[in-house]
């Protein structure tokens, strides 16, 4: 499989955007490229189960490679192992479904679906790159064209809110940047010794410890930047309620994402010395960012706000579950990337359904819109069951995992920690209860809404593809825990050695 | 001897060649059109330029005075090819303007002064041709004829010129006084540390800073960059910032070797002020020369970040940044100089809706100012992170973190031109949709491309880094 076809296929998608006219050929080149990528993307997963299947157990499957700076020992090299197909997988279906639910764009459609496909490439790209500066180029590639596609397509106060997430998310990868520069410093034999920047070579290092410890808070609140590390959130609710629904779609649910697997598989598989040293400290502000958003939403009346709040509460169980590190709950972890990312994506879609057609977000402006638009209020609603954790949803069972796997620490902190974060969940049963039922149920607050028409084929197809998602992870947990084990494994086995080392 | 004189100065005698040949056509009785002057010398640029690329032997001439390599011949074609941008661009102002020929002797000359400057081999002959190469740049600041700020800024450039030429040949005689030779190859055996050689570092460094626009020598740089026509701000901005970069590293890395515990912290210092400094002052600026002057300042922050590396890689990635540089900054000021010519407007505010009106020169200052913020896929990235890989080859880790920091500081500004550009309505009269000639769109169309080749390709930065040296 030549995993080079994720950059290929945006690119390609790209330049025929460039060329084409009008939003009838844009739409329709759109469309046909996430296709084509959420068919590679399956292909990639029959074909990387078959390679397991018949026993490859080698951490990277498919990798390829070239050199790019030799000077630097910068390559061109990529590969997957089970967390980064489900990236994959999470990024087709996000994709696909924002070209959906943006059909029938007014301004300027060629630019807009230009800007949401080379987005796309700079999320494979990150999820499938194996060396750290093609991961950091990736990392940065997918920052400007979420502040135009905000700057331009947004609402409310767009231009502000895209000017403090590009500058926060730069801050962030600038933090990524130092981290990694003061790595590869350190990889090597000798102080002059040939430097790497393969993922892969430096896991087999030891790094020393005194540079692990120096340098781990750089990478990890760097991509903590990104995936809503308290108290760097303040992009999130801002960032996500001002752009348009595709965008916001692909912010919570593969933007945030970005981060995490930052975390995850270069903070934290590079220098498991210094994650187990500040572990105590990621949890304590994973903790906070899930009470405080949870609370935080529980204050809002903004639908778009409710679920960016919702949002920094939720990625921080990602958060969580990675500083808890044990095998189980960081597994939850990556199941509650996959989990938030269908789940928010589709809250955002059924959003912008409803605020295309009543012109409102505001919760206690709306009301009783079950029985005009039965539809898109059943997706909203399942949406929000599934964020509050509802059993045969995806969220349930990735949020459950995660607990599991936290509770195996047997300090009284940690669990401490574990019993507030559990203790969130009813908050957010009461703001997505509450949220839901004054939107969907009750009498009809405005009279012009019965006038309203239901979900179009486009939009139906978007959130049929989200919902079947979840579902499927809901109903079917074993497939995707199956799918990412060796991954997490490697992990784990790397911070197990990083204990016997001290 | 005169066959090598012929072959290793050839770059230097084929545009005094040119100059010579302008120089006939001025005195001629005939009187030539605007339009074949600007063929003739674009055409004969083009050719030195690509000649250069062919048959580059080491060597040195006239007792080491003038010595080339592999390295020097890429500088000199990487200014070469700067100016013909630059002139390409300023198609729409020279088509108007009486003095065409004397614009192209200037500029040459200036650009003969920066060859021999970067081949230089002893301190005289670099202090000779840094002559050469200001004080034609100083006639050109004030070829807007007609505009009091032209001359305003030609005078602050020859007052401010003098005043650094000064510095540094103060610092040269002091050198001298304490080692009896001027030659670069001689100089560190000579050099121990003394108090009295330090100053004289300092003096030289001073001086240097001032052809560099380094904080705290920078006064001079907004107001000339202002008052200037468009294209020798960016003449002065770009070629002629690159050719003093590329003197200062060679000097730095070879005649001041020894020394290089003590630059270094010069260059800490004044590369922290200077990003610091100039992007702050960028944040406010209103007119688009000026918010380019700024950012060309706090570029050459990063620019001494590199240097301070001493290493091959800090050589080679300043030498490919100066490459990455010339074209985004010429991107930028490609398209301010064609909205200047045609308009007359050059702040920042008379480019709110540009999009809508002009798509193609919208999109080109778009990724001019990316590359020059540092965004990839723009070559601008891969500049910044190599200068600054190079820097942290040193250990000095807060020296980054306060680079990297600028960069996003930097972010602000670029993307507020960017913001104006697409995303703001204009109240007031919009920029009509202009016409782009043949000449300035193909200028402006290699800026593009090698904005975003020269980075994907890695090809390229192996090469310099293959015939750098530190």
């Amino acid at each position: 499989m030549e995993l080079s076809l994720f950059l290929f296929i945006p690119v390609l998608t790209c330049v025929a955007l460039v060329c084409c006219r009008g939003l009838q050929q844009a739409r329709a080149i759109a469309l046909a490229g996430a296709g084509l990528q959420l068919a590679l993307s399956v292909i990639l997963l029959i074909v990387y189960w078959r390679a397991r299947a018949a026993g490859n157990v080698a951490p990277m499957l498919f990798q390829s490679g070239y050199s790019w700076f030799a000077s630097f020992n910068i390559n061109y090299q990529v590969g997957v192992d089970g967390i980064s197909v489900a990236m994959i997988l999470l990024t087709a279906f996000v994709v696909l479904a924002g070209v959906l639910v943006s059909w029938n764009i007014d301004t300027m459609p060629k630019e807009f679906f230009f800007l949401l496909i080379f987005l796309s490439a700079g999320a494979y790209g990150f999820f499938i790159s194996l060396d750290l500066f093609m991961l950091f180029f990736f990392l940065e590639l997918a920052v400007i064209p979420k502040f135009l596609l905000i700057g331009i397509w947004g609402s409310g106060k767009k231009e502000y809110s895209a000017m403090k997430l590009a500058l926060m998310l730069m801050g962030g990868s600038a933090l990524v940047f130092t981290g990694l520069v003061g790595l590869y410093f350190n990889t090597g034999a000798t102080a002059n010794g040939p430097h790497t920047f393969g993922l892969l070579q430096v896991a087999r290092m030891n790094i020393p410890l005194q540079a692990q410890l120096l340098f781990f808070p750089f990478l990890f609140v760097g991509f903590g930047v990104f995936t809503a590390l308290f108290p760097f959130h303040t992009w999130v609710p801002d960032g996500h309620s001002s752009a348009p629904t595709a965008a916001s779609m692909f912010l919570a649910g593969i933007s945030m994402k970005l981060g995490g697997y930052g975390c995850l598989r270069v903070a934290t598989f590079l220098m498991p010395a210094a994650a187990q040293v500040y572990a105590p400290y990621i949890i304590a502000l994973a903790t906070i960012a899930i009470i405080y958003g949870a609370f935080a939403t529980m204050m809002q009346q903004d639908l778009k706000y409710i679920n960016a709040y919702s949002s920094v509460s939720h990625c921080g169980f990602v958060l969580l579950g990675i500083g808890m590190l044990t095998r189980t709950s960081i597994t939850g972890a990556v199941m509650q990337m996959v989990s938030h990312g269908l789940m928010t994506a589709l809250f955002f879609a059924a959003i912008g359904m409803l605020y295309s057609r009543t012109h409102t977000r505001m919760v206690n402006r709306l009301g009783g819109l079950l029985k005009i638009m039965p539809f898109i209020s059943t997706v909203f609603v399942l949406a929000g069951l599934c964020s509050l954790g509802l059993p045969g949803l995806s969220g349930f069972v990735a949020e459950m995992t995660i607990f599991m796997g936290a509770w195996q620490n047997p300090d009284t902190w940690y669990r401490l920690a574990t019993i507030l974060a559990c203790a969130s969940i009813v908050v957010t049963a009461v703001y997505i209860l509450r949220a839901v039922g004054k939107t969907v149920m009750g009498t009809v607050t405005d009279n012009h809404y019965n006038n309203l028409d239901d979900a179009r084929w486009n939009e139906r197809m978007a959130a049929a593809l989200l919902l079947a998602g979840i579902v499927v992870v809901g109903v079917a947990p074993f497939w995707l825990t199956k799918l990412i084990t060796p991954g997490t494994e490697i992990i784990i086995q790397q911070v197990g050695k990083a204990v016997t080392l001290k | 001897m005169m066959q090598q004189f012929l072959l290793l100065a050839r770059q230097e005698l084929a545009l005094t060649l040119i100059i010579f040949v302008l120089l006939f056509i001025k005195v001629s009785a005939r009187e030539w059109k605007t339009k074949a002057i600007f063929n003739l010398v674009n055409g004969l640029l083009l050719i030195n330029f690509i000649t250069g690329f062919f048959c580059t032997p080491d060597g040195v001439l006239f007792n080491e005075m003038f010595h080339t390599g592999k390295l020097l011949v890429l500088e000199k074609n990487i200014l070469n090819l700067g100016t013909l941008l630059v002139s390409l661009q300023a198609y729409d102002w020279l088509r108007e303007h009486r003095h065409i020929t004397e614009f192209y002797i200037l500029l040459l000359s200036a650009l003969l002064g920066m060859f021999l400057m970067v081949s230089s081999g002893n301190l005289l002959m670099f202090y000779l041709s840094l002559e050469l190469a200001g004080i034609p740049l100083a006639a050109l600041a004030n070829f807007d004829l007609e505009k009091r700020a032209s001359s305003e800024g030609a005078m602050k450039f020859i007052i401010s010129s003098a005043f650094s030429s000064g510095l540094l040949l103060f610092g040269i005689s002091l050198l001298y006084g304490t080692t009896g030779t001027l030659l670069f190859t001689e100089l560190p055996s000579y050099l121990n540390g003394s108090p009295l050689q330090l100053f004289a570092l300092v003096l030289l460094i001073a001086g240097i800073a001032f052809k560099i626009s380094v904080v705290p020598f920078h006064l001079w740089t907004a107001d000339v960059y202002q008052g200037s026509p468009v294209a020798v701000t960016a003449f002065l901005s770009v070629v002629s910032k690159g050719a003093s970069v590329f003197i200062f590293t060679s000097l730095l890395y070879t005649a001041l070797k020894p020394l290089s515990q003590d630059w270094y912290k010069i260059l800490f210092l004044l590369s922290v002020l200077t990003m610091i400094v100039g992007n702050l002052f960028a944040l406010r600026q209103r007119n688009f020369k000026r918010l380019l002057a700024f950012s060309s300042i706090a570029q050459a922050g990063f620019i001494l970040v590199g240097i301070s590396g001493s290493s091959q890689a800090g050589m080679a990635s300043v030498v490919y940044f100066i490459l990455v540089y010339i074209f985004s900054n010429l991107g930028a000021f490609g398209v301010v100089a064609i909205v200047s010519a045609l308009t007359g407007r050059e702040n920042i505010e008379d480019y709110k809706g540009f999009y809508k009106t002009n798509p193609f020169l919208a999109w080109v200052m778009a990724i001019a100012l990316f590359s020059l913020a540092g965004v990839p896929p723009a070559a601008g990235f891969f500049g910044k992170f190599f200068l600054l890989i190079a820097g942290a080859g040193k250990g000095n880790y807060i020296f980054i973190v306060i680079a990297v920091l600028n960069m996003v500081v930097s972010l602000y500004y670029y993307l507020k031109v960017v913001k104006m550009i697409f995303i703001d309505r204009n109240e007031q009269v919009p920029v009509e949709k202009l016409p782009v000639h043949l000449y300035p769109r193909l200028a402006l169309l290699t800026c593009v491309a090698g904005i975003i080749v020269l980075g994907l390709a890695g090809g390229v930065y192996e090469y310099i880094y293959s015939i750098s040296f530190g």
